[in-house]
Formats: structure tokens, C-alpha cells, sequence
């Protein structure tokens, strides 16, 4: 918010005008910093995985229970959802009340099957005696898997309630900054499962 | 693997009434003393018909400067908690010796080691700390609130909810028996089946979320909210702490949120992260919370700091010496904060190629940190020292904090931290530091800021009582703990067998016992001060001739803080401004754009101490249901949009019209 110090006079020690911050002016900022915290927490689960990802206790190892074409199904709806999240900010932009939550809907559905397939998996693994109880690999790798599982539900009932609201008020700028930040978040929930494909399914098979 | 207890009921999960301490006299009579003055307060405000007026004006606010002072009082009630476990402990092991077996049994010591530690970091400090920033930083950058105004209230009361579960353990169940980081295996299932570690779990989750959100809120506030012409470089040294603090909190609590969550998975859902079976690592535990634990250290003394910077300013009546310098080793400390965890464990084996990097990082701290000692003595050289008791406090935090510095150079070299580790000379060394860097810069702050926040100045006579026993008394309680750490004393110790340590035991007590009196001082001084508050009375504003913002306002400042947005010219605004021939406005008031209160933080705060208490004591259905309704408040609370109001004109005219009048009688008197 700083002038730069030429633009006022020396002798000026105060604003005559009311000097207002726009409401929400700080709030892509805070919530970039809040997502930046939560990269960490998220950061930690990696670095844990990394220490314990061998650890199978005589367990199975990642080759014997990945199965690669359904993850590449799981990344491909949580990818789409990224997309369609994108479409409908584009229809926000262009203040298309129902595109938008049309959009956003789409983007739920996506959500949806994401975690459907998800916890087919863990059910299977589950059931094959493969828990997170099973070895420190299974419990970090569960967890990992999880947490980007639990930040995904948080979002689709944000997106819910979005959707709600949007619909009562239509593309204020109190909804507008609201469906950004749920934007940044659900990107950054790709680019963590990115991470989550790459290092733990991929680089688990090549083992 | 776990170790289950025995019974599980539906309703009440594995609380019983065995679960309450009832065969331990002591907690039975701290209980009613509790009971008791509880009662006699809730009584006293339903008597004298204060709920409504603290609900609408206190709990509810959104007014950073109210919330700070909420902060100051959680830490200040704390520190009586923290401190009776601190002198009950000094007393079991002045006692202890030739064969007695003190007054404390080992599980109620085992505990009380514990939550000292735990409430003296987390519900002391921490809550100091962050009122101080929260009172501060909108006042010295010229802001009308914080970002972010009502997360600042739900961080208050998330903050207190974890204060709540821990005193809660004391009379209900158990605390923790692990030591304040509980590390594992100790603190897994198999050797801590009680609810002790989960007390411990969840009242710092709870705690940790206010404090990441109070973080993400500052931060915010200081890179958006600053005055016109307030660049970076011409903020107040203690803005610049705070700014560099909150990066660290949100840069380390993260870390404690993820390693509390993996050991609440290994103990609720029987993983095995931190398990000496199926593959888990307890190595790694250690690892994970001291990446967090140290920059931690670095939170709770930045802010310290600025305080100090500000103090020997004013009270020299002289411009800081080496801003930039001072801002560049703040800078140096918040990164090298992150490069030196590794010296809490050397004894872990890392080889010595890794303790040496770790050894060299932790010693290079001392450099930024020596640089601000001598800008101190600097600013100091010369000026025109006035020794009111903040200036005290910061000469005695000088003289100590060296000692404690010096100290923790010799820990960081890796062979001697091998005989030292776990040592009472450790224990000794990080008391040297908190006591004389957090605690005395928090009095230094209390002293300094208190005629801003209530309008009149502490008594001078109590608080040098307070300030010399707190100060003997430190050295009576720590220099001996020195000595029995050199002689190889560890830590956490009920009982000993050697005689000729006693003495120097007996002295630390004596020094325990010092510091109580300074501690009731301190209270005398308050009461003192509030019985003659209008002699105390500060009519100007600007009690201590200060140097930058907040001293440009009223004490207490209005609501709006001030009635125009200052524009800033200089490091030392208000200086600046006193010495351009500032003329305060008197006309052209203007409507306030402000931010409403809201009850949303009590209650998602209340909810989530239920939460707690169910997922401690599995009771499954008030977690669950608490969880849910947890979602739902913070559902309904995004439904409301009209979270702002205009203070009107009139108001603000009739405010600064009062003012003016106080300035008047005060110039005339």
C-alpha cells in the first residue's frame, strides 16, 4: 500500500480523505500463505514417506499392489476437474451466473469419481490384508494418500456451498474472491497429487 | 500392538470416575482452591451483571487491540499455572535426597515436569507474544485493524480452547508423562496408554491452528496495511520482527501440526510411524518436531527484540543505531532459524561431517545476534538514558541473555554437547535464555505499552520490587543448575542419592522462591496501579516521548485507532512528525469504515474443546457430533456478508473533541 515517498509533501503527516482498504484486499495474499502452510504440512507427509517407503516390514511393496491403469484413471478425473474448475472461472469472468455453476458442478462430479475411485483402492488394498496397519510404508502411504483425500472432500463441500451461494447473491465480489481462492486451492490439490503420481505410484514401480 | 484399555463404553468412552485424581491430595486441594475462586469470579460478574457487557465487548470483539490484551492476560494467567509446577518441582528435588522421596510420587512429578514445559511455551509465551504483536503492529504501521479481524478473534479463542483442554487434564484424567515433546516410543500407545498424551496432542492441535491463522494474519496485515509512505525500510523495528516472526510461524507450525497428526495416527489408528516395529523410525519424530522446535525458539525471541529496539530508542531519546543492520540480522536469524535443528540431538549419531555443519550453523547465530547487542549499546552510547523500568528490564535482559548466548555457544560444539546433552547445564542454558530474553523483554513490553493500552502508567515502586526479585532470583534458580549440569546432573530427576548436590539444589529453590515474590510484586503493581490510575493517568498519548506511531493516538486509543490515516516520512514517524511541527486535526472528521463483531470464534472455539474432550476420552459421538457442528457454524458464518460498519461522524467528532479537551488540561496542569 506504500506511496512512493516523493508523492507526499513533507509537511503532509496525515490523509485528509478516508484512506480505505478494498474489503478483502488482502485476502488472495493471505490465502496464498495459508496454501503455502499447508504445501508444508504436505511436504512433511512426503519427506515421511521418503523415509519409510521401503520399510515394508516383510510386508508387500508398492510393485505388488499399485495397480498403474487405475491411478492413471484417478489423475485423469482429478486433472479434467482442474480444467473444468478453469472453465468455470472463465464463465465468472464473463459473469455467466448458471455457466459458472454449471461449470463448478462438472468440477464436482469430477471430484466426486476422484475420490470414488480412491477409496475403491484403499478398500481393495484394505482387503488384501494391505492396511495402514500393515507396515510403516502402508501407514505413511496411506496417510499421504489420505490427507490429499480428506483436502479434496473439504473442497468439494466448499464447492457445494459455493455453488449456494452464488446462486443467492449471483458473482459479487465477495463470491468472485471466494471462487478464486477455492480456484488456487483446488489447483494446488493437482499439483500435490502431481507430486503424489509421480513419487509414490511411478517411482514406487520402478522399485 | 496396542494396549487397549479395558473397557470402552459407549456413552461415556473410557472415562470413569477412577479417571478423577481424587487418591492425590494435592491436585484435590488445588481443585477446590480452583473451584472455589472460580466460582467466587463467575459469581462476582453474574453479580455485578458483566456477561453481556464482556460478551458484546470482549469475547465477541473483533478490535485487535482488545484481542492483544485478551492474549496478554491468557499468558499472564498461565505463567501463575507454569510457574506452580516450576516451584513444585524445585521443592521435590531440594527435598529428595538421602533416601526421601520428596512429596511428589513420580507419576504426578512425571506430569508436572511435563506441563510445565508445555504451558510455559505454548500458553505463556506464545499468547504473550502474539498479543503483543496483535496490540502493537496495527498502531505502529498506521492501521485501522489487522487483514483479517475476525480470524484474529477465532485465533484468540482457539489459542484459549488449547489452554482449556490442558488445565482440564489437571483435574480430569492425566497429563502427559513424556516431557514437553513427548517423543516416542514413550509417548505411543504401548508405554503411554492413557489419555495423558492425548490431552497433550490436542490441546496444541487446537492451540496451532490459531496460532498458523493468527501467523497468516499478520503477515497479511504488515505487507498491505501499512500507512502511505511507510515503505519497508521505514518500518518500526519492531513491526520488522514481528513480520519476520510470523514468517517463521507459518513456516514451523505446519511441521508440529503434520508430526502431532502422524503420532495421533499411531496411537488412534495403530500405524506404525514412530514404532520400534513394522518398519517405523522414533529417530524421525525427533527429527520432524525439531524442525519445528527450533525455528520456535527464534518466534518467541525475534519479537523480543523489536521490543528491546523500541525501549532503548525511546528511553536513550536517540534514533535506533544501525536500522538497516538491525532489519538484516533479523532477516539472517529467520533463515539461519531453519539450519540448526540438528544441534538438539547430537547425540543421535548423525557422524560427525553432519554435527559439525549443524555445530558451525548454530554458532554463526551468534553473530547476527551480537550485532544487535553492540546496535543496543550503540543507540545507548550517548543518549540521554532514562532508566524507567522498561529500560531496566532491557539492561537486565542485555547482561543475562549474553550469559545465555554464551552458553549456548558452548552446547552448540558437538564433543561438548556430548557430556552436556540432556544435562541440567541445558536445562540451565534455554532458562537463561527464555527467562532473560522472552520473559524479561515481555515485562520491558508490559511497562512500555501499558499507558497506551489502558491510559495510565504502572506503579514505579512495585514494579522495581518485581524487577530486582525477578532478576536475583533468576540467578539464585539458574546459575546452580550450571554447576550441577557440569558435574553431570541430567534433567527430569525425582530423587537423588548423592548428598553433596543438595546444596545446590537448595539454592535453586531459594531462587524459585525469589521469583515468587517477584511474580506477587508484579500483581501488587497492578492492583496498584489500577487503585491510582488517575494519578497515573496518561493525558498525552505519548507518556515516554516515543518514536513511531502507536504513541500518536490517545491512550487507549479509539476504536479507529486514528481518526485520519497518518502519511509517513521517516523510520521514526512520530518523531518526525514532533519535530516537522506536526499539528493534530481538530476538524473535516470523516465516517470510519470498520469491521462488526461476531460470536462465531467463541463458538467454534467451544465446539472444538468438546471435540477434543471426545476424541481424548473416546467419546466417539461427541467427537463426531462437535465435528459436524464445527462445519456447519463455519458454514453459516460464510453465509453472512455484512461483516462491516461506518463509526459515524459524530462519533469520531465526538472522540477527538474529547481528546482535545484531555491534551488541554493536560498542557495546563
Amino acid at each position: 500500500m506504500s506511496a512512493a515517498p516523493a508523492a507526499f509533501p513533507r509537511d503532509q503527516f496525515h490523509l485528509a480523505e478516508e484512506h480505505e482498504h478494498p474489503e478483502g484486499s488482502s485476502t488472495m495474499l493471505g490465502f496464498w500463505i495459508y496454501l503455502m502452510s499447508d504445501c508444508l504440512i504436505f511436504a512433511m507427509l512426503f519427506a515421511t514417506y521418503g523415509v519409510l517407503g521401503t520399510s515394508y516390514a516383510g510386508g508387500p511393496g508398492p510393485k505388488e499392489l499399485f495397480e498403474l491403469p487405475l491411478v492413471a484413471l484417478n489423475t485423469s478425473m482429478l486433472l479434467l476437474s482442474s480444467i473444468t474448475y478453469g472453465f468455470a472461472m472463465l464463465a465468472m469472468t464473463d459473469g455467466k451466473v448458471r455457466a459458472t455453476q454449471a461449470w463448478l458442478a462438472v468440477t464436482g462430479l469430477f471430484g466426486l469419481a476422484f475420490l470414488g475411485i480412491e477409496l475403491y483402492e484403499f478398500a481393495h488394498l484394505i482387503h488384501e490384508g494391505a492396511g495402514p496397519q500393515r507396515s510403516a510404508f502402508l501407514s505413511s502411504f496411506f496417510t499421504l494418500v489420505g490427507t490429499h483425500g480428506l483436502h479434496v472432500t473439504f473442497g468439494l463441500v466448499w464447492l457445494v456451498v459455493l455453488m449456494a451461494q452464488v446462486g443467492l447473491h449471483g458473482l459479487i465480489p465477495a463470491n468472485r474472491r471466494r471462487l478464486m481462492c477455492l480456484s488456487l486451492f483446488w489447483h494446488f490439490l493437482d499439483v500435490i497429487w502431481i507430486g503424489v503420481f509421480t513419487f509414490v505410484y511411478l517411482m514406487g514401480m520402478l522399485r | 500392538m496396542t494396549n487397549a484399555p479395558l473397557s470402552v463404553s459407549p456413552i461415556l468412552g473410557r472415562f470413569t470416575l477412577e479417571s478423577l485424581p481424587l487418591h492425590e491430595p494435592i491436585v484435590v486441594a488445588t481443585f477446590a482452591a480452583v473451584a472455589l475462586g472460580g466460582i467466587a469470579l463467575l459469581g462476582a460478574v453474574t453479580y455485578f451483571r458483566l456477561w453481556t457487557y464482556l460478551w458484546r465487548e470482549w469475547f465477541t470483539t473483533v478490535d485487535h487491540k482488545r484481542i492483544g490484551i485478551m492474549y496478554m492476560i491468557l499468558g499472564v494467567v498461565m505463567l501463575l499455572r507454569g510457574f506452580a509446577d516450576a516451584i513444585m518441582m524445585r521443592l521435590q528435588q531440594a527435598m529428595a535426597f538421602g533416601g526421601s522421596e520428596g512429596y511428589l510420587n513420580a507419576h504426578h512429578y512425571d506430569q508436572i515436569f511435563t506441563a510445565h514445559g508445555v504451558i510455559m511455551i505454548f500458553f505463556v509465551a506464545m499468547p504473550i507474544v502474539t498479543g503483543l504483536m496483535n496490540y502493537v503492529v496495527p498502531l505502529q504501521i498506521g492501521a485501522r485493524d489487522v487483514s483479517f479481524p475476525f480470524l484474529n478473534n477465532f485465533s484468540f479463542w482457539m489459542t484459549t480452547a488449547g489452554a482449556v483442554i490442558v488445565m482440564m487434564s489437571l483435574f480430569v484424567g492425566e497429563f502427559a508423562q513424556t516431557g514437553w515433546l513427548a517423543m516416542p516410543p514413550l509417548s505411543g500407545i504401548s508405554y503411554s496408554p492413557g489419555v495423558g498424551v492425548d490431552y497433550y496432542i490436542w490441546s496444541l492441535q487446537i492451540a496451532g491452528v490459531g496460532t498458523l491463522l493468527s501467523g497468516v494474519n499478520l503477515i497479511a496485515t504488515i505487507v498491505k496495511m501499512r500507512a502511505p509512505g511507510m515503505t519497508m525500510m521505514r518500518m518500526p523495528i519492531f513491526t520488522w520482527t514481528a513480520l519476520c516472526t510470523n514468517i517463521l510461524i507459518v513456516a514451523a507450525f505446519p511441521v508440529l501440526t503434520a508430526v502431532l497428526a502422524l503420532l495421533s495416527l499411531d496411537r488412534y489408528a495403530d500405524t506404525s510411524f514412530f514404532t520400534n516395529t513394522l518398519g517405523g523410525n522414533p529417530m524421525m519424530y525427533v527429527n520432524l518436531i525439531w524442525i519445528w522446535g527450533h525455528p520456535e525458539v527464534y518466534i518467541l525471541i525475534l519479537p523480543m527484540f523489536g521490543v528491546f529496539s523500541e525501549v532503548t530508542a525511546t528511553f536513550s531519546g536517540k534514533r535506533i543505531f544501525g536500522y538497516t543492520s538491525m532489519v538484516y540480522a533479523t532477516m539472517v536469524i529467520t533463515l539461519l532459524a531453519y539450519v540448526v535443528w540438528l544441534h538438539h540431538f547430537f547425540t543421535m549419531g548423525s557422524g560427525a561431517s553432519v554435527n559439525s555443519f549443524f555445530g558451525i550453523t548454530t554458532m554463526v547465530i551468534s553473530i547476527p545476534t551480537g550485532a544487535k547487542i553492540f546496535n543496543w549499546l550503540f543507540t545507548i552510547y550517548r543518549g540521554r538514558v532514562r532508566f524507567e523500568l522498561p529500560m531496566m528490564w532491557t539492561i537486565a535482559f542485555m547482561i543475562t541473555f549474553t550469559i545465555g548466548g554464551m552458553t549456548g555457544v558452548l552446547l552448540a560444539v558437538p564433543p561438548a554437547d556430548f557430556v552436556l546433552h540432556n544435562s541440567l547445564f541445558l536445562i540451565a542454558h534455554f532458562h537463561n535464555v527464555i527467562i532473560g530474553g522472552v520473559l524479561f523483554g515481555a515485562f520491558a513490553a508490559i511497562n512500555y505499552w501499558f499507558p497506551k493500552a489502558f491510559g495510565f502508567r504502572l506503579n514505579q515502586f512495585w514494579g522495581k520490587v518485581s524487577f530486582w526479585f525477578w532478576v536475583i532470583g533468576f540467578y539464585f534458580a539458574f546459575m546452580p543448575l550450571y554447576v550441577l549440569g557440569l558435574m553431570g546432573v541430567t534433567r527430569r530427576l525425582r530423587t537423588f542419592d548423592d548428598p553433596g548436590l543438595q546444596i545446590w539444589f537448595v539454592i535453586a529453590a531459594f531462587g524459585a522462591f525469589l521469583i515468587a515474590l517477584g511474580i506477587a510484586a508484579m500483581l501488587v503493581q497492578f492492583a496498584v496501579s489500577i487503585r491510582d490510575r488517575e494519578k497515573l493517568r496518561d493525558t498525552t498519548g505519548d507518556p515516554w516521548n516515543g518514536r513511531t506511531l502507536e504513541w500518536a493516538t490517545s491512550s487507549p486509543p479509539p476504536d479507529y485507532n486514528f481518526a485520519f490515516t497518518p502519511v509517513v516520512h521517516d523510520a521514526d514517524a512520530w518523531a518526525d512528525m514532533k519535530a516537522h511541527g506536526y499539528v493534530r486535526p481538530t476538524t473535516g472528521f470523516k465516517p470510519i469504515h470498520m469491521p462488526s463483531s461476531t460470536g462465531t470464534g467463541v463458538i467454534l472455539a467451544g465446539l472444538s474443546v468438546a471435540f477434543s474432550v471426545g476424541m481424548i476420552w473416546y467419546v466417539w459421538w461427541l467427537a463426531g457430533l462437535s465435528f459436524v457442528a464445527m462445519l456447519a457454524v463455519a458454514i453459516a458464518h460464510s453465509f453472512n456478508y455484512r461483516r462491516d460498519f461506518h463509526i459515524p461522524a459524530a462519533e469520531v467528532v465526538a472522540a477527538e473533541d474529547a481528546r482535545t479537551r484531555l491534551l488541554a488540561s493536560g498542557a495546563l496542569a
